[in-house]
């Protein structure tokens, strides 16, 4: 989102919100990665980072990109996703021109702490109440992924009824905005399940969300195969 | 690393705008892009100042315009939003080539255009004058949070390394003849986005490690 998109009043707003929730999230990604913190969450928005320059084909010459915010979670906890959604929109603010600083509030609110939020929050309903087995995390992430999506431009329509500079039917930009995303919201969660899996496929313990998951299950050992 | 250092969109000139300390242009960037957003709408002819002062140095810091125009595109999807915006707004319409557009609509549309294209040279000028190091001195200086600079600064230290790993993968994909064109590639690609995850995250522990055992703190 550019610069002038929301008014003075909503932006201040969205800033403040944005700066209490990296903060919070800079104390809470302490516990989430032990020491090596600085280095990992750095590498991890090195990757966010990479992964939204990926395209994906959607057919007849169009292509997305992945957004991230419940893969990140997924991946590295919510608080360090915080931190590295928030990394990426500055950097490609300062340095990419992406998005303007007075919007960087809004960004982040949405984009970092609304996605993740919402997308860490149903992983953890979803991993307790139906999914309970690892094999099950890469579709609970999908549809974490996809609900994200759609929470992510519920806000963005909230915010704009709030604070938008342009006249327009709130009701059928509601409608407009939330059934576009539901359709974006598919990708994001086809892509954001298949990494998912092809991480745990490979290093099962790289994946936060996965760690009670391991740590619940039981060492097998088979016998009868020795000879 | 054979390739330039510095990133994508830094424009290596000698300039008054080049040599500016890095928390000078990035508070003198804050500060223009809050001028523009609250300028309403009645002082249009503010905008004009405005432009005039962004181009003015543009001119100075001797980044050609040839070098923005094709970056400025960054603004596009939200041109397109811009677009809409006439058709769809409500309040009294007027009628424009045949087309019944909202009087609101047209103004508002007009005014969110010149601020985002305001804010998106002002932060062009900004990120083809100031070298990464130097942005992350400037944050330092301008008191952001420790931690919060040196994720930053370890994302760039990154960056290259991270996306020339996955053009390499890229490449190596393609040198297989594999081309994407459809939803039915996304696992392929998705599988590289995970062992580009796994790669990073393994190099990120490697390298810290090794500064540790060499008694970095």
């Amino acid at each position: 989102m550019p610069d002038g998109f929301l008014d003075a009043v909503t932006s201040t707003a969205t800033g403040v919100l944005a700066i209490g929730g990296v903060a919070a999230a800079l104390r809470g990604t302490k516990r989430e990665l032990s020491e090596r913190t600085t280095p990992l969450v750095g590498l991890c928005a090195t990757f966010v980072f990479a992964a939204q320059m990926v395209n994906f084909p959607v057919g007849a010459g169009t292509s997305g990109h992945l957004i991230g915010g419940a893969l990140a979670a997924v991946l590295v906890g919510p608080w360090s996703a915080i931190l590295c959604m928030s990394v990426v929109i500055i950097v490609q603010s300062l340095l990419f021109a992406d998005g303007g600083i007075t919007a960087l509030g809004t960004n982040i609110t949405l984009m970092g702490l609304v996605s993740v939020a919402v997308g860490w929050a149903c992983v953890v309903v979803l991993r307790r109440a139906l999914l309970r087995s690892i094999r099950w995390l890469p579709v609970v992430a999908g549809i974490s992924a996809w609900a994200s999506v759609v929470a992510s431009s519920a806000a963005f329509t909230g915010l704009y009824a709030l604070g938008g500079t342009v006249p327009l039917p709130m009701s059928k930009v509601l409608v407009a905005m939330v059934g576009w995303h539901a359709l974006i919201g598919l990708g994001e969660a086809v892509i954001t399940g298949l990494v998912v899996a092809s991480v745990l496929s490979t290093r099962p313990d790289l994946v936060y969300a996965a760690r009670p998951l391991i740590a619940a299950r039981t060492l097998e050992i088979r016998t009868g195969a020795t000879s | 690393m054979g390739a330039p250092h510095g990133h994508r969109l830094h424009f290596h000139a000698h300039s008054p705008v080049h040599a500016l300390s890095a928390h000078t242009k990035l508070i003198a960037l804050l500060a223009y892009a809050v001028l523009v957003v609250a300028t309403p709408a009645q002082w249009w002819w503010m905008f004009a100042v405005w432009a005039v002062a962004i181009l003015s140095v543009i001119a100075v810091s001797k980044v050609p315009v040839s070098y923005l125009a094709p970056r400025m595109l960054v603004e596009a999807p939200f041109v397109v939003f811009a677009l809409v915006i006439p058709f769809v707004a409500t309040g009294p319409r007027v009628q424009v080539l045949g087309m019944s557009l909202s009087q609101a609509g047209l103004t508002s549309a007009a005014i969110l255009l010149t601020k985002g294209t305001l804010g998106v040279l002002a932060s062009l000028t900004l990120a083809a004058t100031t070298e990464p190091h130097d942005l992350i001195a400037g944050l330092r200086r301008l008191r952001f949070p420790k931690a919060l600079v040196d994720v930053i600064a370890n994302m760039l230290r990154y960056l290259d390394v991270v996306t020339t790993e996955l053009t390499r993968m890229r490449v190596a994909l393609t040198s297989r003849g594999f081309t994407a064109r459809n939803p039915r590639h996304w696992a392929v690609i998705a599988r590289s986005l995970g062992a580009l995850f796994v790669r990073a995250y393994e190099r990120g522990e490697r390298v810290h490690l090794a500064m540790l055992s060499r008694g970095a703190q």
